[in-house]
């Protein structure tokens, strides 16, 4: 047993050395070569070179002029990208209806008039509470309420959401999305 | 389901067989030391390591030298992830100056990562410096990884071999393992990423203006940094106002590449691959996917090339893929159907061309639900445990179909290496009992099964059980278990069902409602860790002995063929068998009520 000793420590060292500081030192070399925008969090900047938000990251938003992103279930605040969040409420969980209770308040509240059913992402917490993304579907119901906010034609609106829509990867993979951080920035250049 | 939901997952079983056969052709070449390609490049520095290590590659070693190095291997890797949590906050590479971590997570961590397991306790960005997740745990990832692999291969050689007392070279098998094939795939996997968009820096966390402001409460500090409270002795709440968002970054990319490609899970970030930075695009998700299953589906081919007949790879890897396409078609249409108490306020659930409707609590947008629910039977049909959603969240039925998949063992497809000699060992049952069904001696690939294989196989398959059932039972009879339950009624006892399905089977993924990070479940997940990961191991290094030892017996007309149709459905009804008994009353007790209870209140 003692003469594995021997070669288990030196070994482990090695693998250390080989795994731990060659292989992550190489990848970090490499991406910041060839990707430095995306290795270092695809960050957004405005005409005047200042930095405006992470492109993959969302915030939190709530005034009827801006579009609202998925609820956020980190603490102590929505949109805490130092701890990201899912809620973890089950399905059975009196308090998942009391939320989305909550939250179907806060949209009615803002927008009245508007009767068609809610698109179930608008109203549910993401995975992370850092979603970027809404469904086009969540954008949809919002462009009448961003547009009286704002005193835009509706159409104008619209078509900042198509602009900031993407599609599936290759039409195959994923599922189509806005981004609601990049939306909102355009509608704040515009007006 | 939508006909894009039926595509995605048809591309995704496809590109997983395609590439069993070149993948699987190259381990085999590697680990039977024949050239393979990268040779040229890596066999200099193959032996220079061995010759620094003092290691002879050419002295092969009996069943019990190999298993007390893979112990001993296992045990320095623990204790050197223990010490740097520990000592982190003095080390370079902290731009956060974490502080170090407690002794009972410390201990939990440095178990899951040695064991291949992953669970986490903890939340990457908060607590674990920039050090500590490459130096401690993503050597892990790497070194725990190829210890599962190179089991495997002795086992394998047990089978292949006859009349001899050697089973291989552990170090030999370790080095190899993780030089040709764990590396240059991460690295390739990595860089992939890192254009899709997951960060690798070693920057410190960055921050951003933020569009809208927010305003908290929190309890306002005196100046001893204690609540202050009122005269009631409520505390005092102030308002705080956040006008800026601190995003953590980090070396991120080459840790997921290998969290993936390991069978290993355990993210970088608090959210694992739902989070935006490790998993930002629906390529980065399919690639990342497909890497959970990927070694684990090619070594079934290796496994036919190094028995002398890819028939008997074939059989296996058939066997694992229809379980795994049968439970994608439970979890999908669950999570599609949604959640019928959100129907009742009106909140349109329907799959339609703007969205993918659904329940998405816990679900990212670009994902979806159709690659949220394959993602969750991928990763615990491996022993991945990585997650892209939050499977506390699931429905009923589709959180019981990864729950489920675990509790079979971790052998569809399951973790790299320990994923097939689990299923072997269901293999050896299998032939057992269809011998004992037509009266011959049972013999799997020309050797005879016989008392001693069995009572380890047995071994192999009860131990994990026992940890699961048991360890759930005593949490939920004493308070520092039932204590941590977030999710009130059924759903907390899936939660405690859930934990100890993964920690007893070296899975790593949660319902992360549960509050784990507590001595009580540190220590008992600890423990349910080491029991399922080593009391596998040895016992299947044990039969690779006592197979290597034995002649090979010629096929007769009474030996049962195990590369057919029949074998596989044989195969299946055991691994069903064994996981449908031994579960079914736990599983009726946690997400089958809570089903009932969900349709009910309609």
């Amino acid at each position: 047993m003692i003469k594995h000793f021997k070669p288990a420590i030196i070994l482990f060292i090695i693998l250390s050395v080989l795994t731990g500081v060659i292989y992550p030192a190489l990848v970090t070399g490499l991406a910041q070569l060839l990707f430095f925008h995306q290795a270092n969090g695809s960050l957004m900047t405005d005409s005047s070179g200042k930095t405006t938000g992470f492109r993959l990251i969302g915030q939190p938003l709530s005034s009827p002029g801006h579009f609202w992103g998925r609820p956020s279930a980190t603490g102590p605040f929505p949109y805490n990208a130092g701890a990201s969040s899912g809620s973890n409420l089950g399905p059975t969980n009196p308090a998942l209806i009391d939320a989305v209770k909550v939250r179907i308040q806060a949209l009615k509240a803002a927008d009245p008039g508007n009767k068609a059913p809610i698109p179930v992402d608008l109203i549910t917490a993401s995975g992370s509470g850092l979603d970027p993304h809404i469904s086009p579907a969540a954008a949809d119901y919002q462009i009448n309420r961003v547009a009286k906010a704002r005193h835009m034609k509706p159409e104008k609106v619209r078509s900042l959401v198509d602009a900031n829509t993407e599609s599936r990867q290759w039409w195959l993979l994923g599922e189509p999305r806005v981004n609601v951080l990049t939306l909102n920035l355009a509608l704040d250049a515009v007006h | 389901m939508t006909i894009n939901s039926f595509l995605q997952i048809a591309l995704y079983v496809a590109a997983l067989l395609a590439l069993a056969k070149p993948l699987g052709w190259y381990m085999a070449r590697v680990y039977e030391d024949e050239p393979a390609g990268l040779n040229r490049l890596l066999a200099p520095v193959e032996t220079a390591i061995y010759r620094l290590s003092g290691v002879n590659p050419k002295q092969e070693m009996r069943w019990t030298d190999y298993a007390i190095a893979l112990l001993i291997f296992n045990l320095l890797g623990a204790l050197a992830v223990f010490a740097l949590q520990r000592l982190q906050a003095g080390l370079p590479f902290n731009p956060q100056s974490l502080p170090g971590v407690s002794p009972d997570s410390a201990f939990n961590t440095a178990v899951s990562f040695a064991t291949n397991t992953n669970w986490q306790g903890y939340g990457g960005e908060t607590t674990m410096s920039y050090l500590t997740q490459m130096l401690g745990l993503t050597v892990q990832n790497f070194v725990s990884a190829a210890a599962g692999m190179a089991t495997l291969v002795a086992l394998i050689r047990g089978f292949a071999r006859r009349k001899v007392d050697i089973i291989g070279n552990f170090w030999v098998d370790l080095t190899r393992s993780t030089l040709y094939i764990l590396m240059p795939l991460s690295l390739i996997l990595a860089l992939v990423l890192a254009g899709q968009g997951v960060v690798q820096t070693f920057s410190p966390y960055q921050t951003v203006p933020l569009v809208e402001s927010v305003t908290y409460e929190q309890p306002k500090l005196g100046s001893d940094s204690q609540a202050l409270k009122d005269i009631n002795g409520n505390p005092i709440m102030e308002q705080v106002e956040v006008k800026e968002q601190l995003v953590a970054v980090g070396p991120a990319a080459s840790q997921v590449a290998i969290k993936q490609l390991g069978t290993n899970g355990g993210g970088f970030f608090n959210v694992n691959s739902a989070h935006p930075l490790e998993n930002p695009t629906p390529l980065s998700n399919f690639l990342e996917m497909l890497s959970i299953l990927l070694i684990p589906g090619a070594l079934c081919y290796t496994f036919g090339m190094m028995v002398g007949d890819t028939r008997q790879g074939w059989a296996i890897l058939a066997a694992m893929t229809l379980v795994f396409v049968a439970l994608i078609f439970v979890a999908v249409p669950a999570e599609q159907s949604g959640n019928p108490a959100l129907a009742a306020l009106s909140v349109d659930q329907s799959a339609s061309l703007t969205q993918s409707g659904g329940n998405m609590e816990g679900k990212e947008t670009r994902f979806g639900i159709t690659n949220s629910a394959l993602w969750a039977v991928a990763t615990t049909a491996a022993s991945n445990g990585s997650v892209n959603s939050m499977h506390d969240s699931f429905t009923p039925i589709g959180g019981m179909a990864p729950m489920w998949l675990m509790q079979l063992g971790e052998v569809i497809y399951g973790g790299v290496g320990s994923g097939l000699y689990g299923m072997i060992m269901f293999a050896i049952v299998a032939v057992f009992v269809s011998g004992l069904m037509i009266g011959r001696t049972p013999e799997y690939l020309g050797k005879k099964i016989e008392a001693y294989e069995m009572k380890m196989a047995a071994i192999a398959i009860l131990i994990p059980p026992l940890a699961v059932l048991g360890g759930t039972a005593l949490a939920v009879m004493v308070d520092a278990g039932r204590t941590s339950v977030f999710n009130p009624d059924a759903h907390g006892f899936s939660e405690v069902l859930y934990a100890f399905s993964s920690a007893g089977n070296n899975n790593g993924s949660a319902f992360g409602g549960l509050s784990a990070n507590t001595p009580f479940y540190n220590a008992m997940l600890g423990l349910a860790m080491l029991f399922s990961r080593y009391w596998l191991a040895v016992p299947v290094l044990a039969i690779a002995g006592s197979l290597a030892a034995k002649k090979i017996v010629p096929t007769g007309p009474g030996t049962l063929p195990t590369h057919t149709p029949l074998f596989v459905v044989l195969l299946i009804g055991t691994v069903l068998l064994v996981g449908a008994l031994t579960f079914i009353p736990a599983l009726a007790l946690g997400p089958v009520v809570e089903h009932l209870q969900m349709m009910g209140a309609r």
